[in-house]
């Protein structure tokens, strides 16, 4: 399939006509609007994360002893997981030769960095004493820590991701090949050690073992993919551009990999849930709260029937060509993705860790709610990811591909 | 819980605890090491005798070299929860109101023929294989190459609360105060290191249910109580493979 498309990209049309209608676009009034909107709120989220930091955490903040990592850290993992699908998505178009892909392998590391910039700002106002983080991180490193890998090579991976859009801007292909070939394997192992953070605490059961760092590369790619396709339809719609064929195919191709995706994560979530249950009664615990509990809701409502189920359905009847139910689809898809890695980090802390000591402390599941700093600096997050959206597309005039042939080589 | 107990066909303990013969010939020849049998749904048993110990000594010391090694050693039945350690610990440690680094938990047993409640104090374990150490980013936590004290170096601690959440038995809690993941250990800073030989919750403790000491010492109380075949020892959580350092006991 591949090959039959390769030379429809390589003639296709898109490549030399200037985008119009986005420069339009950018001089309207609406645009620095939404621009001015998006950078106050992203200044609210920074300064209510301020003032959390000012009163302290225990205060601010819904996390506590039995649960201290809340919607910072789920948010934070919906960044960094969407930025490592980005990344794959980018370098399958223009590292590894899926030329189909191409047309938005330059748009998907641009927003690569940005979301994994918008994750760094949640994060930046979980960590206590981010100040020590830049210090200790440098001169007193724990290799055998996930966590500290993961910030480590996330951190690395920015460095490659620009180096690398820069190459491409500069038209230096065969060097941005392999700045984005080093890229790529920084931020899959980046990923991993983000599910091997989860995934090696023995003690909470719901997370513990291999399964969270294979499932969460395969997540990365689904919410990648849905992310790619709802900023791309977006920025059409921003720019009111007639969409190109090399872009409408790399658009249906990435929309049948997005049902494959979520077919292979409703594989995976079966599978966890059915082996759970032969498991202990602390893992079963949590799987009850998801499937008939106090997280049923988020699972059955938002994490399987917005986040997956509907957008399979929408995906499938598009056929890949109806842009506005692929828009419906992945934009329902992230939303419900967004509470899928919520789930994920609430849940596998609800049970306690003495639950089978069956003492009257821990009798039932343990509570976390949001505080209105935690989700003020979450919106502000999204909202900063927004912002770099909408500045990429005008200050790189759409991240139009050219032809690496084109380039210099 | 009856350890004794035989049922031959049996491979693994049943919900009572009940562990067959031959089981627990084979964890007692593992000395010191932890096994992982399952008692009561609660507890693991691990129980060691004299001789094999000392056959299993080297091996040992040479895994966990601590000199002295400190551990603790809980007669769980004689606690009466009067929280009298939480108070000593609180005061000589500075705990704040929203923490502890010790705490007493309530275990009722609804078809007990005589004790119907049992408390069961906890604190840090001080594993020997401690997850927190292996998670924090920056070696904010790390074990004492001397006396095997799992410590915190305040001034490295990021506060990205991974040990809080690596701790199998919720033995840590973020300090406001001191901008730093505070937790129990075992008074080294504030008692252990200026001369003193108990920590302030066994000091405290009328019932002397926390017995404080040196499990490298055979004569120590704590060597023996662990080292007695004729009682039953278990530590929490024994599953995750973080070998504690806290045991406990009855009688």
């Amino acid at each position: 399939m591949a090959e039959s498309v390769s030379t429809e990209t390589a003639e296709a049309p898109f490549m030399t006509t200037r985008w119009t209608g986005l420069v339009e676009a950018i001089r309207s009034k609406a645009y620095w609007l939404t621009i001015l909107f998006l950078s106050l709120i992203a200044a609210a989220g920074a300064a209510a994360g301020v003032h959390a930091k000012l009163i302290g955490s225990l205060e601010a903040y819904g996390a506590s002893r039995e649960i201290p990592w809340g919607i910072l850290i789920s948010t934070y993992v919906f960044f960094a997981v969407t930025s490592t699908g980005l990344c794959i998505v980018s370098a399958s178009g223009h590292v590894f030769g899926v030329k189909v892909l191409a047309p938005v392998a330059k748009r998907a590391l641009f927003l690569a960095v940005a979301t994994i910039l918008g994750g760094f700002f949640v994060i930046f106002f979980e960590i206590e004493n981010p100040f020590r983080m830049a210090i200790y991180n440098v001169v007193s490193p724990n290799l055998t820590s996930n966590i500290w890998w993961m910030g480590t090579l996330y951190g690395a991976f920015i460095v490659f991701a620009t180096v690398e859009y820069y190459l491409l801007l500069r038209r230096k292909y065969r060097y941005a090949v392999m700045v984005g070939f080093v890229g790529v394997i920084v931020d899959i192992a980046a990923n991993s050690n983000l599910g091997a953070v989860f995934g090696m605490l023995g003690g909470h059961e719901y997370w513990y073992g291999p399964f969270m760092p294979i499932y969460f590369i395969a997540s990365a790619m689904m919410s990648g993919v849905g992310a790619i396709i709802l900023f791309s339809l977006a920025a059409y719609k921003i720019g009111r551009e007639k969409m190109e064929p090399a872009m409408k195919r790399a658009l249906e191709v990435t929309t049948r990999i997005a049902s494959l995706l979520i077919a292979v994560i409703l594989f995976f979530t079966v599978w966890n849930f059915i082996t759970g249950f032969a498991g202990s009664i602390a893992k079963q615990a949590a799987i009850d709260s998801l499937l008939t509990g106090p997280y049923a809701f988020n699972f059955w409502v938002l994490e399987m029937g917005i986040g997956m189920i509907i957008p399979l359905v929408l995906f499938v009847k598009s056929k890949g060509t109806n842009l506005g139910m692929m828009a419906l689809g992945s934009a329902m898809m992230m939303f419900g993705i967004f509470f899928m890695r919520y789930d994920l980090v609430v849940v596998g802390q609800i049970v306690p860790l003495q639950y089978d000591l069956e003492v009257n402390e821990y009798q039932g599941l343990l509570s976390y709610t949001p505080s209105w700093h935690e989700i003020a600096v979450v919106i502000g997050g999204i909202a900063l990811v927004g912002l770099f959206f909408l500045l990429g597309e005008r200050a790189f005039g759409g991240h139009k591909v050219e032809a690496h042939e084109g380039g210099e080589h | 819980m009856n350890i004794s107990s035989r049922i031959p066909d049996q491979p693994e303990p049943d919900k009572n605890g009940i562990i067959p013969e031959m089981e627990r010939r084979q964890f007692l020849k593992l000395g010191l090491a932890i096994t992982g049998i399952f008692a009561g749904g609660t507890l693991l048993s691990a129980a060691s005798v004299v001789d094999q110990v000392f056959a299993s000594r080297q091996e040992f010391a040479d895994q966990y070299p601590y000199k002295p090694h400190y551990s603790m050693v809980i007669r769980q039945d004689n606690c009466i929860d009067c929280e009298r350690c939480i108070e000593a610990c609180a005061a000589t440690n500075h705990v704040p109101e929203y923490g502890y680094r010790t705490r007493i938990l309530e275990q009722v047993h609804t078809e007990s023929a005589n004790r119907r409640i049992e408390f069961i104090p906890v604190l840090c374990n001080q594993c020997n294989n401690p997850a927190c150490v292996r998670a924090c980013p920056t070696k904010a936590t790390y074990k004492d190459q001397q006396n095997g004290i799992v410590r915190v170096d305040k001034e490295k601690c990021i506060g990205c609360k991974t040990c809080m959440s690596a701790c199998p038995n919720n033995g840590r809690y973020y300090n406001e105060e001191t901008k730093s993941v505070d937790k129990c250990d075992f008074c080294f800073e504030t008692r252990l290191s200026k001369g003193e030989t108990l920590t302030a919750c066994a000091e405290a403790c009328p019932a002397k249910v926390r017995i404080f000491g040196d499990l490298s010492d055979p004569q120590s109380e704590v060597y023996q109580r662990v080292h007695d075949i004729e009682k039953a020892v278990w530590v929490q959580r024994p599953e995750t493979g973080v070998k504690p350092n806290v045991f406990y006991t009855k009688g």
